[in-house]
């Protein structure tokens, strides 16, 4: 696809989970639990209000066209604040202070006087049914010559567990929302700038990591298109394959379009009831409906069934919009024969409504209620086909295909948080705050000052360690042996199975340390983290794994085994150094230092052979 | 110049980098805040801002409320609260606006209980409710009810409802429900108590209690609602959703949700039992003290001159044996002073140890298990329409609306 020609545009808006120590509005921790840690569960419903200029959100609105109740399990570590139960406590300072710092980074202007708002959302994510956030800075600087619109400070939302069942833990970690301007245009440019903004935000040291951490909206639009907000992309990999399909979906909607205008395609307005010719089905679904209603769409045959994304038609499109009422989903002649309404109730439906061969007819069947709202969403969703691309929230689908969520929220869903006050931003405050060294500045000063391989130098700043690499460094810890341990051993300790995850970095540090003061030798260091990982502490460990060897000590075993292989040592003289340096470390079981076990082993083969020649003479 | 600029002006905002366009809300602290377009608001040197024009005043269009003439005919009266409460630009906090007909608009499900007359009686918060207004509210209640209302509905601030509703328990016998209701989450926000609260109030206002009584969320799901008697309700949670508990008794019944089905306990009362009459004479003149240990008699001393004081005791009802020699020289001067405890559960017994002896020698009247907060109103009520001393201390000792229990019962 000639993305230029189409006119491609996007951005990104990338959310970041903060690693602060409490949550945004309260004094919660910020870990995440298990599902079956809950402590209780609460039941609610949400209804959409108005703004304060009067107005309902459109999204809001489309959430509310059937009432849920929602379910949210709640845990030792989450307080009334989550259950919305209890007003919020004041802005987090510390992420205030992380959302600052990473506007300085984008070489953004702060706001002066910082207002949280209430961003409704009654998908049910938010107990509260908005979610709280704050716009910090403005105008930031992008590599590409691109810009950062803002940065906003928002409490994350509840995690679904299922359907509309939702979990407190994560509700109100803190996060920061960056918003690009539309300045990319091409699917590897979101991907390069994607990365940049990651390598960025993880260059602070302060967010969090790990899968579920950062998520990516993208806005996508081409020329005649629309802008389309893409929700929840948390593979990087598949950004460009989720820009790349945005596009294709557009140009065939606009296809559409065109063809749609060229066959003179209308879409009546009021929906037929069917009920009755379906009073023999042996399709399950319309046996249990009350009501089975027709939306007639003459000149839409054949593209409702139009592939317009990779396992996507116009019709799952009018599907989706189906949906929010409830029902599951819908039937359209292009597709019938099939889900057990014959051909023969086909043909009997296009008589009875006298239907052309370029009609399309769609079924909805569900009590009369959520039949109506459905046929009035897809009689909404058939007419928007005829006028090109409607702007939406979509969901991305596992495979990078989007599917419709809601209308794009607008102004008329932000509402400012009255329990919260405006938090006053010193300029000279925000003007001395440090800058972070980029990740890609560090990985060239560890090949530059340490001399390490730019290869592992590189897999070092990519690792969430990094930070806990330079701390050993600057205690005096080598640091090869501190990237190795920290990178290599630990990996390889996880593959084998081993879960070293609540080693403290401190006790980490501490096992380094032990190493470089020769009390414990760096073979043995994945023992020594073994028996932490099984729940040893750290002194013990070091005690059983690696009662250093002295180096007297050593000289016995060595000369031991010098005596005991000697035939092997008058054989090949230094060249059994190899072979015996094994022998020697399997003695010592890692006890001690490999260059010091190679450095008494050539001594005393020296020794030996000196010895012995003198004899033999 | 925010002085030239008035809430909801087109301005123009240079802060950033370039120029952005934004709606002027209010001034703050000495900063303009500015709704920008994307509905964040900011706060901004008033100097960054420009003006642009003045957007001209749309009146929303009134939607006319249809009523079921085959419903019942309930009233709301307001008084304001978080039920019907929305933003003030000028402080950013949320007050009080709405009136009855806003609620009405608000929550149209309501018009499937009843058909509604709407009565705005004030629009307060309810920490600043007065004895003066709750005379008013009788009245209108009263009012309400000899027109035909078949149930009043009293929208309420939560802070202070109970004692409201403790106030219109004595003032008012009432052959219909008078159910107090509010919101303990604001109703501007999606998850607000306020639809379910009012739905089920409106429910049991249309059903056979008659008796004045609040309603409010019973759990911190959206389940069910409790029915408290007026005289033994208490806010017992600064802000949860079940904040309204009855103490002492059980509740007198319950409305499921989202069903909104009425139960009533056999003990509540039934329609057709009482007569309607008012009866609203207050003496606002009294106070409430709560004892702590180490109080000085000079905080006794400082209601010298009131018409009646409620103390708060200790355990059984007790104060120091310091502050009786205050206590005596109140009621010698005609104070009339009730004992209550702060224990809230169970009953006074001043009979057991010595200060409470000394207490009752002094001329102090126990409260029975009655809660200060509904001894206060009462001692109010009871002086301001009984003159004569030996009457007030025979209705202080007397179960007139249920606010004593008779006996101590298992189990609250």
């Amino acid at each position: 696809m000639d993305f230029d020609a189409l006119g491609l545009k996007a951005g990104i808006e990338i959310h970041q989970q903060l690693n602060t120590r409490e949550k945004l509005f309260c004094h919660c921790p910020t870990i995440l639990r298990k599902f079956d840690e809950r402590t209780g569960e609460i039941f609610r419903y949400l209804r959409a209000t108005e703004s304060e200029l009067g107005e309902i959100d459109r999204a809001a609105q489309e959430e509310m066209k059937h009432e849920r109740l929602f379910c949210y399990y709640r845990y030792d570590t989450t307080c009334l604040v989550e259950c919305d139960e209890e007003p919020p406590a004041s802005l987090n300072p510390e992420a205030i202070e992380i959302s600052n710092i990473i506007a300085r980074m984008f070489s953004m202007t702060p706001i002066g006087q910082v207002h949280t708002m209430r961003k409704l959302v009654i998908d049910g994510s938010n107990t509260s049914g908005f979610q709280r956030t704050a716009l910090v800075a403005i105008d930031g600087v992008l590599p590409n010559g691109g810009s950062i619109d803002t940065i906003c400070l928002e409490e994350e939302a509840a995690q679904r567990v299922e359907g509309d069942t939702f979990s407190l833990d994560r509700l109100g970690i803190p996060l920061v929302e960056i918003t690009t301007s539309p300045c990319m245009h091409t699917p590897e440019e979101v991907l390069e700038i994607a990365r940049y903004l990651g390598m960025v935000l993880r260059s602070t040291g302060r967010v969090k990591r790990g899968l579920g951490t950062i998520r990516q909206d993208i806005n996508i639009s081409i020329r005649e298109g629309a802008r389309v907000e893409i929700k929840g992309v948390q593979d990087l990999d598949l950004i460009a394959e989720v820009v790349r399909r945005e596009v294709l979906r557009q140009k065939n909607l606009l296809d559409i379009m065109a063809k749609l205008r060229e066959r003179g395609a209308a879409v009546l307005p009021e929906p037929v009831d069917v009920t009755g010719l379906f009073e023999h089905t042996e399709s399950t679904i319309m046996k249990k409906a009350s009501q089975i209603l027709a939306i007639r769409l003459p000149g839409f045959a054949e593209l409702v069934g139009t592939e317009i994304q990779p396992g996507r038609r116009l019709g799952s499109e009018f599907s989706d919009y189906a949906r929010k009422c409830g029902v599951g989903g819908i039937f359209h002649t292009d597709e019938l024969p099939a889900y057990g309404i014959t051909s023969g109730e086909v043909s009997v439906l296009r008589k009875t409504l006298s239907a052309g061969e370029d009609e399309c007819i769609i079924l909805v069947a569900a009590n009369a209620e959520k039949a109506l709202c459905a046929a009035q969403q897809v009689i909404f969703r058939a007419a928007t086909s005829l006028r090109g691309v409607p702007e939406e929230t979509r969901k991305m689908l596992e495979d990078g295909s989007t599917a419709y969520m809601r209308p794009l929220p607008g102004a008329a869903r932000m509402y400012p948080e009255t329990d919260v006050y405006p938090v006053t931003i010193d300029r000279d405050w925000y003007d001395l705050l440090p800058i972070p060294e980029l990740l890609t500045e560090k990985r060239d000063r560890f090949v530059r000052e340490y001399h390490l391989d730019p290869t592992l130098s590189s897999h070092l700043v990519s690792s969430e360690r990094v930070f806990l690499f330079e701390r050993a460094v600057s205690i005096g810890i080598s640091p090869s042996l501190a990237a190795r341990t920290l990178l290599a051993t630990l990996k390889e300790l996880s593959r084998a199975g081993i879960d070293t995850s609540h080693i403290s970095d401190e006790d980490l540090l501490g096992v380094l340390h032990a190493v470089e003061e020769g009390r414990a030798a760096k073979e043995a260091v994945p023992r020594i983290l073994e028996q932490m990982a099984a729940g040893a502490k750290i002194d013990q460990a070091l005690k059983e794994c690696a009662p250093a060897v002295s180096r007297e000590e050593l000289e016995i075993v060595v000369r031991r085994i010098v005596k005991e292989r000697s035939s092997l040592i008058t054989e090949r003289g230094l060249g059994s150094l190899g072979p015996l340096m094994g022998v020697v470390m399997t003695e010592v079981r890692g006890s001690a230092d490999g260059k010091l076990v190679s450095e008494v082993l050539k001594q005393e083969i020296s020794r030996y052979l000196k010895e012995s020649g003198a004899a033999a003479r | 110049m925010t002085g030239e600029l008035s809430s909801g002006d087109s301005v123009v905002c240079r802060f950033g980098k370039k120029p952005v366009s934004g709606t002027f809300i209010t001034s703050r602290d000495g900063l303009a805040v500015v709704k920008l377009e994307t509905g964040y608001n900011i706060g901004v040197p008033v100097t960054a801002l420009t003006f642009v024009s003045r957007p001209e005043i749309v009146v929303s269009p009134e939607i006319t409320v249809t009523q079921d003439e085959s419903l019942p005919k309930l009233s709301i009266v307001s008084t304001g609260g978080t039920i019907a409460s929305r933003i003030d630009y000028r402080t950013g906090a949320v007050t009080s606006q709405f009136d009855a007909e806003d609620i009405l608009r608000a929550i149209p499900r309501l018009r499937m209980i009843g058909r509604y007359r709407a009565r705005k009686l004030t629009t307060i918060l309810s920490e600043n409710m007065t004895p003066v207004i709750w005379q008013n509210l009788s009245k209108a209640v009263y009012e309400e009810i000899q027109q035909g209302a078949e149930g009043v509905i009293v929208t309420h601030g939560t802070d202070t409802m109970a004692f409201s509703a403790a106030a219109i328990s004595f003032m008012l016998d009432t052959s219909v429900p008078v159910i107090f209701v509010g919101s303990q989450r604001s109703a501007d926000r999606p998850s607000s108590d306020n639809t379910m609260n009012a739905l089920c109030s409106a429910s049991v206002a249309a059903s056979e209690l008659s008796e004045v009584a609040v309603v409010m969320h019973g759990s911190s799901n959206d389940d069910y609602c409790a029915i408290h008697r007026g005289t033994r309700v208490r806010k017992m949670h600064t802000s949860r959703r079940d904040a309204f508990r009855s103490i002492g008794v059980p509740p007198i019944g319950s409305v499921e949700y989202p069903s909104l089905s009425v139960r009533l306990e056999q003990f509540a009362l039934r329609r057709g039992s009482v007569e309607p009459a008012l009866r609203n004479g207050i003496e606002e003149h009294c106070g409430l003290l709560s004892f702590y240990p180490g109080m000085s008699p000079s905080s006794v001393e400082a209601f010298s001159g009131f018409a009646g004081l409620v103390l708060s005791g200790t355990g059984l009802g007790h104060i120091s044996t310091a502050l009786i020699p205050a206590i005596r020289a109140l009621i010698a001067n005609g104070t009339v002073v009730v004992m209550t405890s702060q224990c809230l559960h169970g009953r006074v017994c001043d009979r057991v140890y010595d200060t409470g002896r000394d207490l009752i020698k002094a001329g102090v009247i126990e409260g029975e298990d009655m809660l200060p907060e509904v001894a206060l109103v009462k001692l109010m009520w009871v002086l301001g329409n009984q003159e004569d001393r030996q009457s007030q201390e025979l209705l202080m000792r007397t179960n007139l609306k249920g606010e004593f229990t008779g006996r101590s019962v298992n189990g609250f």
